[in-house]
């Protein structure tokens, strides 16, 4: 997901720790200035930052395609789709700080590397038809945990959720839009859907994070109601939705294994290749080291621009002083 | 790295009349900025005809841990809502 392997706190076992505890058994929203056990505080700030991350870095994939792309009308919305994944990530930081972390300290734990992002932004756009099978399948994805987190514990993030569910929709749609005109376009634009679903079919399927039994962390993040559905539930429902998407558009799911089990009345599936899956996680990725040196480059080649757009704002407030 | 841009509160008017609502924060060196991002982060969708931007230091509020304290005296007032009086139907509307 967007927040993958987030490290979770401990619980306390005083009387505010049950207090609190009871709280979001009730039902009841935590806000920033509410007593919060400090465990809660580190582990949200881990999650929802990571989350920003993976909007800002999920950014550089797409954006890769936009003066590329086949026709102005898809340039237009590929440029609305990034710019709400910057918007996201705008959302998403400014949940984070209400936990009392400030932007500089996020923005220099994604550029140190010392933050996370989501292990799918490390692979590469090689053609038109990746654009699409993100919107499609990585989009998909992502709103399939979204939309379980605007139900989340702590308000600020459950509001922003709220806030970029709205958006999301377009983003699947127009992804699925970009995979049903190669599909139903010249063969070779069909064999390049199929070529990118080949490649991005499985690292959607990791999204969801390690299987159930491996994740270490879920159990106090479900306590607590910052994770509401384990990974290997939200993975099956994604599967189960997305089979009968690939079989309209006419091509072919990457797995072998992959067939409807009756009594179940879902999906069986294969197994991804879980070493991959760490090895990106460690930074080992395809893309890894060049989304980190963009987002350097980004900020560093920006550092006389803001420092310009502070000493302006510094100036006219002291005039404005003088002339009162 | 340098100074940190200071942070806004955003507030949002939308089209059918209802008061400035409050729809999230960002960062900005300056209020005409901070407008401009407002716009660019929050108004996509045709969300609001207008804008209020307020330096998130202006802002005062009340300690959440004396929330039962300050809320407390409306609560045995249940005669300020209307259904508290008991209006025989053949009255008719009131």
């Amino acid at each position: 997901m967007y927040a993958q392997m987030v490290e979770s706190g401990q619980a306390g076992t005083s009387d505010q720790d049950k207090a609190f505890q009871d709280k979001i058994d009730r039902n009841v929203r935590i806000e920033p200035r509410d007593w919060m056990p400090e465990g809660y505080r580190k582990t949200l700030i881990r999650q929802i930052s990571q989350h920003a991350h993976s909007e800002i870095v999920g950014q550089l994939p797409e954006g890769n395609w936009i003066t590329r792309a086949p026709s102005l009308q898809r340039k237009a919305i590929l440029l609305a789709k990034v710019q709400d994944e910057a918007g996201h990530g705008l959302y998403l930081y400014c949940a984070a700080e209400t936990l009392g972390v400030s932007r500089d300290e996020l923005t220099e734990q994604l550029l140190s590397g010392k933050a996370k992002y989501s292990s799918i932004f490390n692979y590469p756009t090689l053609t038109w038809a990746d654009v699409g099978m993100i919107g499609w399948l990585v989009d998909g994805a992502a709103i399939m945990n979204q939309v379980p987190l605007q139900r989340c514990s702590y308000g600020p993030y459950s509001r922003a959720m709220i806030r970029v569910c709205k958006e999301e929709s377009f983003h699947q749609r127009q992804g699925f839009d970009i995979v049903r005109a190669l599909v139903e376009g010249t063969e070779d634009q069909k064999a390049m859907a199929q070529d990118a679903l080949n490649r991005w079919w499985w690292p959607a399927i990791m999204m969801f994070g390690p299987p159930d039994a491996d994740s270490t962390h879920s159990e106090q993040s479900m306590k607590w109601g910052i994770k509401l559905n384990s990974n290997d539930e939200l993975r099956q429902k994604f599967v189960d939705q997305t089979v009968p998407q690939a079989e309209w558009l006419g091509l072919t799911l990457p797995d072998p294994d992959l067939k409807w089990n009756e009594d179940r009345q879902s999906y069986d599936f294969g197994t991804p290749d879980w070493d991959e899956f760490f090895n990106v996680i460690k930074g080992n990725g395809i893309c890894n080291r060049e989304r980190l040196d963009a987002r350097n480059k980004a900020w560093d080649d920006g550092a006389w621009f803001r420092e310009g757009l502070m000493a302006h704002a510094e100036k006219t407030t002291k005039q404005n002083i003088a002339a009162e | 790295m340098s100074t940190e841009f200071p942070l806004w509160e955003v507030f949002i008017r939308g089209q059918h009349g209802l008061a400035h609502r409050h729809v999230g924060s960002l960062h900005a060196p300056d209020a005409e900025l901070a407008l401009k991002s407002a716009r660019d982060v929050y108004t996509r969708r045709n969300e609001g005809v207008s804008i209020w931007v307020v330096p998130s230091s202006a802002i005062a509020a009340l300690d959440p841990s004396e929330a039962e304290q300050n809320f407390a005296p409306s609560e045995s007032k249940i005669y300020r809502h209307p259904t508290f009086f008991d209006i025989p139907e053949d009255v008719g509307a009131m």
